[in-house]
């Protein structure tokens, strides 16, 4: 992620601006070749390291905690310049006041585990 | 050799790596998302107490922390041995809106403006920062998942949920980044 950038505030930034194919370009190609190799999986039915044939599961539910959970997600994207797994990376690359995002994080994760249930889904 | 893995790598490689980390978890009989890992540290951090939601058996994501901690040392060891020290490459059109906003581009991977000790824990700087985590948080959970297990590995899997949760994420960064990013810098 680092060498490629994409664990970067301001690439991100860029990405929201649409003025760089950057960002998309680390997508695109991991989306495209995502399905490809699913597919694939699914087709030849391969096997993971215990011998068992890899199965993927189906996401249930209406749209609503998808779309409501992904807007909020998406505005704390933008303003930390990371998503989760970028946020540790920063952190071992050397950003430590990234700590005060993981804690925000953390506490973000919390509020929802003790709310959920007056949320809509 | 070292002098060509230092420089910076092209999109397609990160794409393609990503994928075959994806693949790899699934060889293994996991599957690629990473926020369920901050789940994971609040139930470690005894958050069972007020929520059933985190009363879960930590050790099945044992291998997501170790994931994380994977994540951290990556962090670290591309800065120690991989360091270009050629600043990040960002478009110009970039470099000036931030400008606009009083954001000054570094060439480094984040604004030192945002993260540097001073302004991270004046009250803005604090208040920023920690919001921006709590979006990131909140919005995971309840969309059940971050760009790695939706955009990842839910689109891979042609899952239209996953489809209106990266709707969602795109969406909401967008909307902080054109509406309210004036009002905040």
């Amino acid at each position: 992620m680092v060498k490629s950038e994409a664990a970067s505030w301001y690439r991100i930034q860029e990405m929201f601006r649409f003025q760089s194919f950057w960002m998309y370009g680390i997508i695109g190609t991991a989306v495209i070749s995502g399905i490809a190799a699913v597919f694939l999986i699914k087709k030849w039915r391969i096997k993971d390291a215990q011998g068992e044939v890899i199965l993927f599961q189906n996401k249930d539910g209406k749209w609503t905690k998808y779309v409501i959970g992904g807007l909020i997600f998406g505005m704390g994207w933008a303003l930390a310049g990371s998503c989760p797994g970028p946020m540790f990376v920063n952190l071992g690359y050397g950003y430590l006041t990234i700590l005060l995002v993981i804690a925000g994080a953390l506490l973000g994760t919390f509020a929802y585990g003790v709310i959920r249930h007056r949320l809509p889904h | 050799m070292m002098e060509f893995i230092q420089q910076p790598w092209p999109w397609y490689i990160s794409g393609l790596a990503i994928t075959l980390i994806m693949l790899l978890l699934l060889y293994n009989g996991k599957s690629f998302g990473f926020s369920s890992n901050l789940s994971t540290i609040c139930t470690l951090m005894g958050a069972g107490k007020a929520s059933s939601f985190f009363n879960v058996d930590w050790k099945k994501q044992q291998w997501n922390l170790l994931f994380l901690a994977g994540a951290i040392i990556g962090g670290f060891l591309s800065r120690s041995f991989l360091y270009s020290g050629q600043p990040l490459q960002l478009s110009q059109a970039t470099i000036n809106d931030l400008g606009k906003l009083g954001i000054p581009f570094d060439g480094g991977l984040n604004p030192s403006f945002l993260f540097n000790s001073n302004f991270a824990f004046s009250i803005k700087g604090l208040a920023i920062l920690l919001s921006a985590g709590f979006l990131v948080g909140f919005g995971s959970r309840y969309a059940g998942g971050c760009t790695s297990g939706h955009a990842i590995s839910g689109l891979s899997n042609l899952q239209l949920p996953s489809l209106w949760a990266v709707v969602g994420f795109f969406a909401g960064g967008l909307f902080m980044t054109h509406v309210l990013f004036p009002l905040i810098f």
